[in-house]
């Protein structure tokens, strides 16, 4: 029993990926399973394997990807997906999964992107929801168990594995339609069930993987040793997917945080690390681990030094939770960059998407780093958030100039990269039901900012360019129907497409035109709250009633306190599986705003931009 | 401080590395075998390893080297100009880490990647010229498959018999023109089971004659097609000591021959 683990990019992008490594790393120690891993060749590679005649290959044994009794993806971004049915094809596996039998490998996904598989249902067998570590090794049992019995009808593994809970198998479900809407997606196989739920491990500490991270020989992104602190968060950014579907909060136990480190950099040579969560400043204790680290003091329980100087990298920093302490703390290291992440301009736009974070908690951050230091600052925002006027996207210039402002005071000349992405609604966040802003809206604000940052000295702004925007978010919730148009796309050429230079707006759209489909309706039309949504079947633990609920709370701006140190809202995550948040520390991090009690009042500055709350008849009949 | 000269391989696959590739490699490695490695002062410290001539991606090596840093114990030690002394005290600078300073060669190739073996370690004197400043002439082995010898002879033996050797390269935005005669040395050609072998000495001063030149030189499109269908190995690099050629390490049995195990 064999498994392919495949990123859909190339090595140095995909390299890195934990999840990858994790699932391979558990899949070795199976005794009846190995696993080998491949990535998608850059278009030179790929053009001599074609001339050649040979197929995707593994990195470790350079075996034939159709070898593979499975091919699991890991799909984080939902532009690879043409980059997906490409390595299908170069494997030598029909992409579509009806047209393959019993000799081809069974093609799976998991990864974040896996909430809302539609757009590629038509390409995979199988796919996984939420945490890897348990379900992979049921898979590989009942793929073990139906190769013993002879390999028979490849429908017969298909439905075995349907049955696996967080496994959801897109052939044993129908669609049906209501001209361009859903009007319901049903089980078509028996013992199915009507609604597949996330799988979620309860304890991090039982999963202290991966135990040998890899070290890449070349150089590749995030080249360091990478230690995940705690899983899921539940800060409830209302625009964050992974914070919605990876919930309750799971913290690794600082012994074995310490254990990971010291023996990992002592095991790869890696003279740096990364602590990484989805918010590594609320990890319990967060300040004393980084003081042991980055000062080389030898930890507590005396597993020795670290081999030399460690820089210390913390992705992903809330500026609520990152205050002088840690600042010291981290510059005793080698400096690495910061990043903080206040989102949105305004404290009104920040209300709306629960980022609770005042103007004066990011001031006071970046007063520790540029005191400690740290000559520039990286800040990231989202511009096309609903509700979003020029005032608040404006905002966004004026608090990087006070940034600066701030920082004269220790600098000479500070500065502030500021970069803005384009905001893509998600499944399963309060934001699924919002109409994207248009690519031409998205053009229009990044340009006001252009123009603020002119005059602002020492800022550097950087954007995404809106019409790939535009296509994430027409993947992000598209169904079915998008598979014939990302074989199009693919067929015409489209791989590659979250690089830049290779990305091409013209194939989708028409793509969209030759299939019928309409771009508005999918990417820039608000959901109504009876919509059949493509992933009405899935679920991530997630009340319907709650997110429904926290999206009227946005348009209200009305925030919502994070559920691990303030009483349960029950958003489902947790009650629905019996399992509960593991945090060491009760109280929150120093000198946050959020679940602290400090005042939060907001006087308005600007009218918001309407969004009509599509209730549909359902809605109407109830209220 | 100690300072360490390594001697290496570099075998088989890993010779699509980089020299920065390999680089990198070889500061984990110093790291993971818990050499006490000495880091450079200032807002980013960096680890103190020295690094010889480049070789070009593709090429496989005999004769590698790199010099590493490492803390000393405890107070200097006054006559560490004293190979010996400066070997004990190096044997105490890794007291507790090492061994011995014979296990330091097989402990860091136990924790280098396949291809790369470190042959030998050696304490060098305080004051010894860089391995950039100090080898004058590399040795170098061509093989290619399918051709004769006798002709891969006549055209190397056609090339040094001229005066200048003159190529044309671009030097800041400027066509100029250099004469590569002077850089070089011997040569000689064997069979062997997989073709053709030319082994020659190519100067280093003022600048190395890269590999690919010296094909390129031999103008001989009929025996070279593709270059990169040249298998070259670096056998030997040179230093001059009080006009003594010898070897920056020499070992104790010299690695002629070697290419027999290469993949």
């Amino acid at each position: 029993m064999s498994w392919l683990f495949t990123y859909p990019d190339t090595y140095e992008i995909g390299l890195p990926n934990q999840g990858l490594q994790i699932l391979a790393e558990i899949v070795t120690e199976h005794p009846d399973a190995v696993a080998e891993r491949a990535y998608a060749p850059w278009i030179d590679l790929e053009a001599e394997l074609r001339a050649h005649g040979l197929p995707l290959f593994s990195v470790e044994g350079h075996r034939p990807a159709a070898m593979f009794d499975l091919i699991g993806f890991n799909l984080s971004a939902e532009l690879t997906y043409t980059n997906l049915v490409n390595l299908i094809d170069l494997a030598g596996i029909p992409v579509r999964a009806a047209e393959r039998s019993e000799q081809h490998p069974l093609v799976c996904i998991g990864g974040h992107c896996t909430y809302n598989p539609e757009p590629v249902a038509d390409f995979v067998d199988l796919v996984v929801l939420g945490d890897g570590e348990e379900v992979v090794s049921e898979i590989t049992d009942v793929v073990l168990e139906w190769k013993a019995s002879g390999r028979g009808d490849r429908r017969e593994v298909l439905l075995a594995l349907a049955r696996v809970p967080g496994v959801y198998v897109p052939a044993a479900y129908e669609v049906s339609y209501d001209g361009p809407r859903l009007r319901s997606i049903e089980p078509i196989w028996p013992g199915v069930p009507a609604v597949v739920e996330k799988r979620t491990i309860a304890d991090l500490g039982a999963w202290p993987y991966p135990k040998n991270q890899l070290v890449p020989l070349t150089e590749v992104v995030h080249d360091r040793l990478n230690v995940e602190v705690f899983r899921g968060c539940t800060r409830g950014c209302r625009f964050c997917q992974a914070g919605m579907i990876t919930r309750p909060v799971r913290e690794r136990p600082a012994e074995q945080v310490r254990t990971m480190v010291a023996e990992g950099l002592r095991r790869t040579g890696y003279d740096e690390v990364a602590l990484t969560s989805l918010s590594t400043a609320d990890f319990s204790n967060i300040t004393d681990i980084v003081g042991e680290l980055a000062g080389n003091r030898p930890p507590a329980d005396g597993s020795g030094d670290l081999c030399g100087p460690v820089s210390v990298s913390l992705p992903s920093l809330r500026v609520d939770a990152f205050g002088v302490g840690i600042a010291a703390e981290l510059q005793k290291g080698r400096r690495s960059g910061l990043t903080f992440a206040p989102e949105a301009g305004t404290w009104r736009m920040r209300q709306v998407i629960n980022k609770l974070i005042r103007d004066e908690d990011l001031y006071g951050a970046v007063d520790s780093a540029y005191s400690q230091g740290w000559r520039r600052v990286k800040l990231y925002f989202l511009t096309g958030l609903p509700t979003e006027t020029d005032v608040d996207t404006l905002g966004i210039a004026e608090l990087a100039a006070n940034c600066i402002e701030v920082g004269r005071q220790h600098q000479r000349s500070p500065g502030v990269t500021v970069s803005v992405g384009g905001f893509v609604p998600k499944p399963f966040t309060p934001f699924q039901w919002f109409g994207q802003n248009t690519a031409v809206e998205l053009q229009r604000k990044i340009s006001l900012l252009r123009d603020a940052f002119r005059d602002v000295k020492g800022a550097q702004m950087k954007w995404h360019d809106p019409s790939a925007t535009q296509i994430e978010g027409l993947l992000s919730r598209g169904d079915r129907r998008l598979g014939p148009v990302i074989e199009s796309v693919w067929r015409r050429g489209g791989t590659f497409q979250e690089w830049s230079e290779h990305f091409r707006l013209d194939l989708w759209a028409d793509a969209m035109a030759e299939h019928g489909l309409s771009m508005d309706d999918y990417v820039h039309r608000h959901r109504t709250e009876d919509e059949v949504l493509p992933w009405s079947h899935l679920s991530a633990g997630l009340h319907h009633d709650f997110l429904w609920q926290d999206w009227r709370d946005a348009l209200a701006e009305v925030g919502l306190p994070d559920c691990r140190w303030t009483p349960c809202y029950d958003c489902g995550a947790c009650t629905g599986y019996g399992i509960e948040h593991v945090v060491a520390s009760a109280t929150p991090p120093a000198g946050g705003s959020q679940g602290t009690g400090q005042g939060l009042s907001w006087t308005p500055d600007s009218r918001p931009v309407p969004v009509e709350l599509g209730v549909g008849a359902r809605g109407r009949r109830s209220s | 401080m100690t300072r360490l000269r390594v001697r290496y391989n570099k075998r088989g696959r890993v010779r699509f590395l980089s020299h920065r590739d390999v680089a990198r490699c070889l500061e984990r490695a110093v790291r993971r075998a818990g050499l006490p490695v000495a880091y450079s002062q200032g807002f980013s410290p960096r680890a103190r390893l020295h690094f010889g001539l480049a070789l070009s991606n593709g090429f496989e090596s005999d004769a590698e080297f790199f010099d590493v840093d490492l803390v000393d114990p405890g107070p200097a030690d006054p006559g560490s100009a004293d190979p010996v002394d400066l070997r004990s005290t190096m044997e105490r600078a890794v007291a507790g880490h090492l061994v011995g300073a014979g296990g330091l060669a097989e402990r860091l190739s136990s924790v280098l990647p396949d291809g790369i073996d470190v042959a030998a370690v050696v304490p060098i004197a305080a004051g010894t010229a860089s391995l950039q400043d100090s080898v004058e002439v590399c040795t170098w082995q061509f093989r290619l498959v399918e051709v004769p010898a006798d002709a891969l002879d006549a055209a190397a033996t056609r090339l040094l018999d001229r005066d200048r050797v003159e190529v044309t390269l671009i030097r800041k935005g400027k066509q100029v023109s250099e004469d590569l005669r002077p850089l070089l040395g011997e040569h000689s050609t064997r069979m062997s089971s997989e073709g053709a072998v030319l082994t020659i000495d190519l100067g280093t001063k003022p600048r190395s004659v890269r590999p690919v030149e010296f094909l390129a030189a031999l103008d001989a499109p009929e025996l070279i097609g593709n270059v990169a269908d040249v298998r070259v190995l670096r056998t030997h690099q040179w230093i001059n000591l009080d006009g003594q050629r010898c070897e920056p390490i020499s070992l104790p049995r010299p690695s002629t021959h070697a290419e027999e195990r290469a993949s």
